[in-house]
């Protein structure tokens, strides 16, 4: 597709000079070509399109992209506006005028594939460099690393010139040299010294295994190993990020339990079902408000805390009271509610999966260099783990909720003759436990399916990260997940995915045998038993 | 370590609750004796139900047509259905339940490679009939079942042949669920790629992850890493079930482009991307016998069908459905070539049967009891729908021992009289005989 490039430098100067009519017959030949079998056809006539003067070529060009361009039977080229159920609204594709509904069996798509997608989107952006608008020129330069070709290498050396953008500049340099190194110019693997993009390691590595040119292959070989070294040290930190976001899942999935389980003693089965009812929450918010998934998902953090805390009080009420000091039965019951939470889900909602929108602000990454970018949504949610454990820990430890919790989990009777209404602490340490629970939904269901067996995916993780920390101690769930986090994150990349959770597993029944009680074990009275 | 004990305790426990719910659901009354009965056999509840319901809902759409038209040999069907609740040994009591006491006709069911070796013996004990509507890794060919989905000559193998002539890939990362189907199919795969194209066992890498796996990040980043190495890589992938929401959600957040690393998928129709936002996915591919965007007049008549039965208006279709409604239309038009439900005269007539799919073409039944298909590749659209790139000049039928492992490539199939085989070594000219008991307890890790 490259020397397709060289036939841009006409369309960039496209003026629109001819009238309407005229415009119209041409335009429609234009169209026509496209409508063909054979893609290699449809390439060439793309590139005719582009080249053309006409100034709704852009907008075809997009139509095309993302297929919304189609042709009725009776052979009038339209732009889908929505292609939802059946019949779709469209507008013509030459006038633009409004025609309607249309019924989906009379449309038929002007199809592309990947090769001429990329093509299309070359082209848009070799005209986007113009754009007054810097975040697409900037997007424009990104996308024309590895793509240039003579002609536009000879177009580009002259643009760079006229850009004011240093970070344009930068990446159409980058791209030059790129094009240059593949020529055989030395001068170019110093552009390229130090860089982590992948198309200038694979141009230099390519320059350094050629052998008409020894010093060109001696220099480019001097800058790869330069690279190697960096991606290297890239490639650590990206591990660490993976082992601390998958860290803070298992934090957030497991801080509620850390507190019924941990600081009450309670083995609440049901626990997994908590951290649904929050994923779920955020599922019925974005049905509550469409179009606006964002606001939703952050209204879901209240909504969410409410819903598993007030069905988390409701079993304590019901059940979980009466079965103190009774832990074989407490589990059984827990485990019970648990299968009824999930019948309830299925029978009411659905058995399968809701779909839980992700919103723009939370999809895509943050690019800290070429070769290391970290995923927004699990930089969010490990924001939001830390700051769940922050409020947590103050709680516990600054308000009288916390003093009230502190000291009837260490000597129910001592507190209760002190005057604390000890089955009231109860009540609201088991609604913070479930609360929080239905906080890790809400942040789960950015990352995972929502279903009725989220909660089960994640309790035996949940009931592992908090015996490895040390029942009854925040600070050792904390730890924990984030340690099993990285230490499955570094064993993965060798040993796959399904080995990898055996070890951890293997790691933690070991590491239970020497330390009974997890990492971080509570001393003194607090021990209890 | 009070509690220690305890928690060692939940997985007695948690076993022997889930039987308890599962005894309780799902099972149906006995019915008179006129109506012919057509046994459903798939998840409604579990992991698969994502998948298998719509399954059920199907045969059910199909009965109710039929019915509608005067039913079958002047008789009424009559649906039955069963929860087997994605647990494998529940499949069989299921299959055992449907065929001693509801004494069903015909069955439609099952969707992983599992769940059907579960149910083999039992079929072939109590002489059931079988239509299996999933595409799956081949290597099996029995007595009673029909296999309406696709083998990997169907499927696998036409896939990469697009990818390896059309886009010019040289190196490949097989990413697939851990269970028999994606690894017997990356087994298939490996070896054709070594032996058709060449391809150096350093360009091919093979991933598996369990079940309803979440964590992508990780392999995904790997994948970017295999695929940046100068050489043009693609991803085939047999990931399974719910896996590939966060899976192609990782690969959208990371910035994997078609243009850059395609993945074609195996195991990733309309139903699963009705979960995510495909705005990301688009350019990614899928290879299937059927989509519903195929632009036939029989499509939209029966996407139209599907909509006023569920009541849906965005409801979709997918490959499963189609092979459903292809092996009821075939078992219909044997059985009133036979005259009778008789499952031995019913599959005597079926062989040959000719039916009209859903893609402009027409179904045969072969007589080793897989059928012809054309292969579609399609890409993802941004709407969750398949755009078709490539699809094969005519049909393909289906192979049930692949050509490209050794041992099964002597094999051959053909449940005709006289050779009544399904595994017929043409080299020794011995049959090897039904090992469906063996291969069940394999399956289940018994």
């Amino acid at each position: 597709m490259k020397p397709l490039l060289a036939c841009l430098l006409l369309f960039l100067t496209w003026l629109p000079s001819l009238s309407i009519a005229e415009e119209d017959v041409r335009a429609g030949a234009l169209l026509e070509a496209l409508d063909v079998r054979s893609f290699a056809d449809k390439g060439e006539a793309i590139s005719e399109l582009a080249i053309s003067e006409d100034p709704r070529t852009r907008y075809w060009l997009n139509a095309l992209l993302d297929g919304s361009l189609q042709r009725t039977h009776e052979g009038r080229f339209v732009v889908v506006l929505n292609n939802r159920g059946r019949s779709w609204p469209v507008e013509d594709a030459l006038t633009q005028e409004d025609l309607g509904e249309i019924s989906r069996r009379e449309l038929n798509r002007i199809s592309i594939n990947n090769s001429l997608r990329n093509q299309i989107r070359s082209l848009i952006a070799v005209a986007d460099l113009y754009s007054e608008d810097l975040s697409l020129r900037r997007a424009s330069a990104e996308r024309l690393v590895g793509e240039v070709d003579e002609a536009l290498a000879e177009f580009l050396a002259e643009h760079i010139e006229q850009e004011t953008d240093r970070r344009v500049q930068q990446r159409l340099s980058l791209a030059l040299a790129i094009y240059q190194l593949e020529q055989g110019e030395l001068d170019a693997v110093a552009e390229l010294h130090g860089s982590l993009n992948t198309d200038a390691r694979i141009a230099l590595s390519r320059a350094a295994a050629q052998e008409e040119n020894p010093l060109l292959a001696q220099e480019a070989q001097a800058a790869l190993s330069a690279i190697e070294q960096r991606l290297k040290m890239n490639r650590t930190a990206e591990t660490l990020y993976f082992g601390l976001s998958m860290g803070s899942v298992l934090v957030l999935a497991a801080i509620g339990l850390a507190i019924t389980f941990g600081v009450m003693g309670v083995i609440n089965m049901a626990h997994g079902e908590l951290i649904m009812l929050g994923a779920y929450t955020t599922w019925a918010m974005q049905q509550l408000l469409p179009g606006q998934p964002g606001l939703a998902l952050l209204l879901s953090i209240p909504a969410g805390f409410m819903v598993s805390g007030l069905v988390g009080i409701a079993m304590e009420r019901g059940v979980i009271q009466f079965l103190k000091g009774r832990p074989l039965e407490t589990l059984l019951a827990t485990f019970g509610i648990s299968l009824m939470l999930q019948q309830l889900v299925r029978t009411v909602i659905s058995p399968q999966n809701r779909t839980v929108v992700t919103p723009e602000w939370m999809s895509g990454s943050l690019v800290v260099n070429d070769a290391l970018s970290l995923t927004l949504n699990r930089l969010y949610i490990m924001a939001f783990a830390l700051l769940v454990f922050m409020a947590l820990i103050y709680i516990l430890r600054r308000t009288r909720l916390g003093l009230e919790v502190r000291a009837v989990t260490q000597n129910r009777a001592m507190a209760r003759s002190m005057g604390i209404k000890a089955t009231r602490v109860d009540m609201m340490t088991f609604g913070l436990g479930s609360g929080v629970a239905g906080l890790a939904g809400v942040a789960l269901s950015q990352l995972t399916n929502v279903g009725p067996n989220l909660g089960q995916a994640y309790i035996i993780d949940s009931f592992m990260v908090v015996v490895f920390g040390g029942v009854g101690n925040l600070w050792g769930t904390l730890v924990a997940g984030m340690s099993l986090g990285i230490i499955n994150q570094v064993i993965e990349p060798w040993a796959g995915a399904v080995v990898a959770k055996i070890l951890v597993l293997v790691f933690i029944i070991l590491f239970i045998q020497k330390r009974p009680r997890g990492l971080f074990p509570q001393k003194g009275r607090a021990a209890g038993d | 370590m009070k509690r220690l004990n305890q928690l060692k305790k939940l997985a007695v426990t948690t076993s022997l609750g889930t039987a308890l719910t599962l005894a309780t659901l799902g099972s149906s009354q006995a019915f008179a004796q006129d109506p012919i009965r057509v046994g459903v056999l798939h998840s409604l509840s579990g992991t698969m139900a994502i998948s298998e319901t719509v399954l059920k809902d199907t045969i059910e759409m199909l009965v109710e047509q039929q019915n509608a038209q005067g039913g079958l040999l002047g008789r009424e069907l009559e649906a039955v259905v069963v929860d087997p609740a994605s647990n494998w040994p529940l499949f069989a009591e299921r299959a055992r339940e449907l065929l001693d006491q509801h004494e069903v006709d015909v069955v439609f069911g099952n969707w992983t490679s599992v769940s059907r070796k579960a149910v083999l013996p039992v079929f072939e004990e109590l002489n059931g009939l079988l239509f299996y509507p999933v595409q799956y890794e081949g290597e099996e060919s029995s007595k009673n079942v029909f296999y309406t989905g696709a083998a990997p000559n169907q499927q696998a193998i036409p896939a990469v042949n697009y990818l390896h002539e059309q886009v010019g890939i040289e190196r490949w990362v097989l990413a697939g669920t851990d269970y028999v189907y994606p690894r017997t199919t990356n087994r298939i795969l490996a070896s054709y790629l070594q032996e058709e194209f060449g391809v150096a066992e350093d360009d091919i890498m093979i991933n598996y992850t369990p079940f309803g796996h979440s964590d992508w990040q990780n392999i995904v980043a790997e994948i970017r890493r295999f695929g940046s190495q100068g050489k043009k890589t693609a991803v085939v992938s047999t990931i399974n079930g719910d896996a590939n929401v966060p899976f192609y959600r990782e690969l959208g957040n990371q910035g994997i482009d078609a243009a850059d690393i395609p993945v074609v998928a195996f195991s990733v129709g309309e139903q699963e991307l009705s979960g995510i936002d495909t705005g990301p996915l688009v350019g990614h591919l899928a290879a299937w016998n059927y989509f519903m965007s195929v632009d036939t007049d029989a499509n939209y008549d029966f996407i139209d069908a599907w909509i006023d039965y569920t009541g849906d208006e965005e409801a979709v279709t997918n490959d499963p459905m189609e092979a459903h409604y292809i092996g009821f239309n075939m078992w219909k038009e044997a059985v009133r070539k036979a005259g009778t439900t008789d499952v031995d005269e019913v599959r005597d007539a079926i062989y040959g049967v000719t039916v009209p799919n859903l893609t402009g073409g027409y179904a045969v039944m072969m007589p080793n009891h897989h059928i012809t298909k054309p292969v579609l590749i399609g890409e993802i659209q941004n709407n969750g729908q398949f755009d078709v790139v490539w699809e094969t000049p005519g049909t393909v039928a289906g192979d049930a021992w692949s050509d490209f492992l050794p041992g099964s490539r002597d094999l051959v199939s053909d449940w005709r009289a006289p050779m009544s085989c399904g595994n017929y070594n043409v080299k020794t000219g011995r049959c090897g005989g039904s090992r469906a008991a063996e291969e069940a307890a394999e399956a289940l890790g018994e």
